[in-house]
C-alpha cells in the first residue's frame, strides 16, 4: 500500500544533507511551510541554497533559517523588504550568495526542471543588466534571452489538504509556487492542514496530482503574529 | 499650475482604462488605481502572486493571510475570481494576455526604456520582482510617476542613467504635470494640468515634446 504521509515532520526531513538544494515554497507569509522550517533548524542541514521567492520576513520561516546561518545561497526574485534584516545582515557581511532572477524567469525555470525542459528563451530581462553574459538569440522579430531549468534536491511546500497518494489541494494565493516546486524536486515533502481518506479529494479539483510529492506531513499551523 | 496629487493621478490613469480590461498594477504607487476605476465597468485586476479578480481591501478583522496581492497586502476575491501558481500568472503577463500593466518608475526614456527596479548603488540590495516580466509582457505598459525627482529633475529622460528594467517597452506616461505618450518618433504631449502652459512643461521635461492641438 502507497502511503506517503508520515508521522512526524523530524521523519521527513532526517536525510536533508548539508549543501541540499532545498526549494520553499510561498511569497512572503502566504503559503510559507514555516513549521517545515523551523524542523528543518532543528535538523541542522548547512549550506543550504534555497530558492523562494523572497529572502525571509521578519524572524520566521526562511528569515530564521538564514538568520540560524544554515544558508549559502538564496536564489530570489525579491529579497529586499523592509522585515528582510536576515538576509540583509548575512548579505552585507559577505556570507550569503545571491542569485537574483525576474519572478517570472523564476516560476518558469522551477517549471522548466519540473517539467524535463532543457531550457528556454524569455524576451523578460534582455537588454538589462539580469541578462549580462547569457546567450540571446533574436526569433521572429523579438529578442530573447536563454534561461535554464532549476532543479532542487528537496521542495518544501505547504498545501491544504493531501490524501495518502499525496494529492494537493492549495488554499487562495498560498498556492503560488507549490505546484511547480513539487514537481521540480527530487523529493517534494509537503505539510497540510488536513489529511484525508484515498478519494475524498475531487479529482476534478486536485491541483497537484500525487505523482510530484514524496512525503507527506499534517501539522496544525500555529496562530503567527503578522 | 495645479498638479495633481497621488489620488488625482490614480484616478485620470483609471479613467483610461477600458470595460473588460485585464489590468496588473505592480505595487506602490499605481495600486491607488484600484479605488479609482469608475462604477459599472467590469475591470479585471490581476496580481503576479496567482490571482484574477482582486477586490478591494477586506474589513479591518476579516484578512485572510493566505489572500494577498503582489505587495502582500490582504486582498479580497471578486465572484468570478481565480487562483492559479506563479507559472501560469507569468504565463499570463509574458504571453500578452494582460491588456495593461501600470507600474512605477524611476526614469522613462524618450525611446521608452523603463529604469524602476534598481538605484544602481553599488551597496544597494537589488530585488526585481515581476517588474521586467511585466514590462515586456503586457500589451499597453503604463507608468505612472512624479513627473519631477525630489532634487526638481525630469524623469523623463534622454537616456535613463538607472539600470534598465526593460527596453523600448513604455507606451504612456502619466504624471503630475501631464500625459505623455511614448512613439517611434518620441514623445508626444496628450494632456497638461490647468494653469501650466506647453513652454513652461518643456522647460521642465527635458526631453523634446511634440504636441499636435486637437483639430
Amino acid at each position: 500500500m502507497i502511503d506517503k504521509i508520515f508521522p512526524t515532520p523530524e521523519a521527513a526531513l532526517a536525510d536533508v544533507p548539508d549543501g541540499a538544494s532545498v526549494m520553499i515554497s510561498g511569497f512572503g507569509g502566504a503559503g510559507m511551510p514555516s513549521e517545515l522550517i523551523d524542523c528543518l533548524i532543528a535538523q541542522g542541514a548547512r549550506e543550504l541554497t534555497v530558492i523562494n521567492n523572497n529572502a525571509g520576513n521578519a524572524d520566521t520561516g526562511l528569515a530564521a533559517l538564514i538568520g540560524a546561518g544554515r544558508v549559502r545561497k538564496v536564489i530570489c526574485s525579491f529579497p529586499r523588504q523592509a522585515d528582510s534584516w536576515h538576509f540583509d545582515k548575512f548579505y552585507r557581511a559577505g556570507k550569503l550568495e545571491l542569485e537574483l532572477v525576474p519572478q517570472g524567469t523564476l516560476a518558469e525555470r522551477i517549471r522548466a526542471a519540473g517539467a524535463g525542459i532543457g531550457g528556454f528563451y524569455t524576451p523578460t530581462a534582455f537588454g538589462t543588466r539580469l541578462a549580462e553574459g547569457k546567450e540571446t538569440r533574436h526569433l521572429n522579430g523579438r529578442d530573447y534571452v536563454l534561461e535554464l531549468p532549476i532543479h532542487a534536491d528537496y521542495a518544501l511546500i505547504k498545501a491544504d489538504r493531501a490524501d495518502r497518494w499525496g494529492n494537493l489541494t492549495y488554499r487562495k494565493t498560498a498556492r503560488n509556487f507549490g505546484p511547480i516546486m513539487a514537481a521540480a524536486a527530487r523529493c517534494t515533502v509537503v505539510q497540510v492542514r488536513e489529511t484525508v481518506e484515498l478519494g475524498a479529494l475531487d479529482p476534478e479539483l486536485v491541483v497537484t496530482p500525487g505523482i510530484f510529492v514524496k512525503r507527506v506531513v499534517r501539522l496544525a499551523p500555529m496562530r503567527r503574529a503578522a | 499650475m495645479k498638479k495633481l496629487d497621488r489620488k488625482q493621478m490614480a484616478a485620470r490613469v483609471a479613467q483610461d482604462i477600458p470595460e473588460g480590461a485585464y489590468v496588473n498594477l505592480g505595487i506602490g504607487l499605481p495600486t491607488l488605481v484600484a479605488d479609482c476605476l469608475p462604477q459599472g465597468r467590469e475591470i479585471i485586476l490581476h496580481s503576479e502572486n496567482g490571482v484574477l479578480g482582486v477586490g478591494p481591501k477586506p474589513a479591518e478583522g476579516s484578512e485572510d493571510p493566505d489572500l494577498v496581492n503582489a505587495g502582500k497586502q490582504p486582498v479580497t476575491l471578486l465572484p468570478g475570481g481565480s487562483y492559479f501558481h506563479h507559472a501560469d500568472s507569468f504565463a499570463m503577463i509574458r504571453g500578452r494576455h494582460l491588456d495593461y500593466a501600470v507600474l512605477g518608475a524611476f526614469q522613462v526614456s524618450a525611446a521608452g526604456d523603463l529604469a524602476n527596479w534598481h538605484t544602481g548603488e553599488p551597496d544597494a540590495i537589488p530585488a526585481v520582482g515581476g517588474a521586467m516580466d511585466l514590462a515586456v509582457g503586457a500589451k499597453q505598459v503604463i507608468v505612472m510617476m512624479e513627473h519631477l525627482s525630489k532634487d526638481g529633475k525630469s524623469k523623463l529622460v534622454e537616456r535613463c542613467s538607472y539600470p534598465l528594467t526593460g527596453a523600448r517597452c513604455v507606451n504612456r506616461v502619466y504624471t503630475d504635470l501631464a500625459v505623455i505618450d511614448i512613439k517611434p518618433d518620441g514623445l508626444h504631449l496628450v494632456e497638461i494640468v490647468a494653469d501650466l502652459s506647453f513652454d513652461e512643461l518643456q522647460r521642465l521635461n527635458g526631453v523634446a515634446l511634440k504636441y499636435k492641438a486637437a483639430a
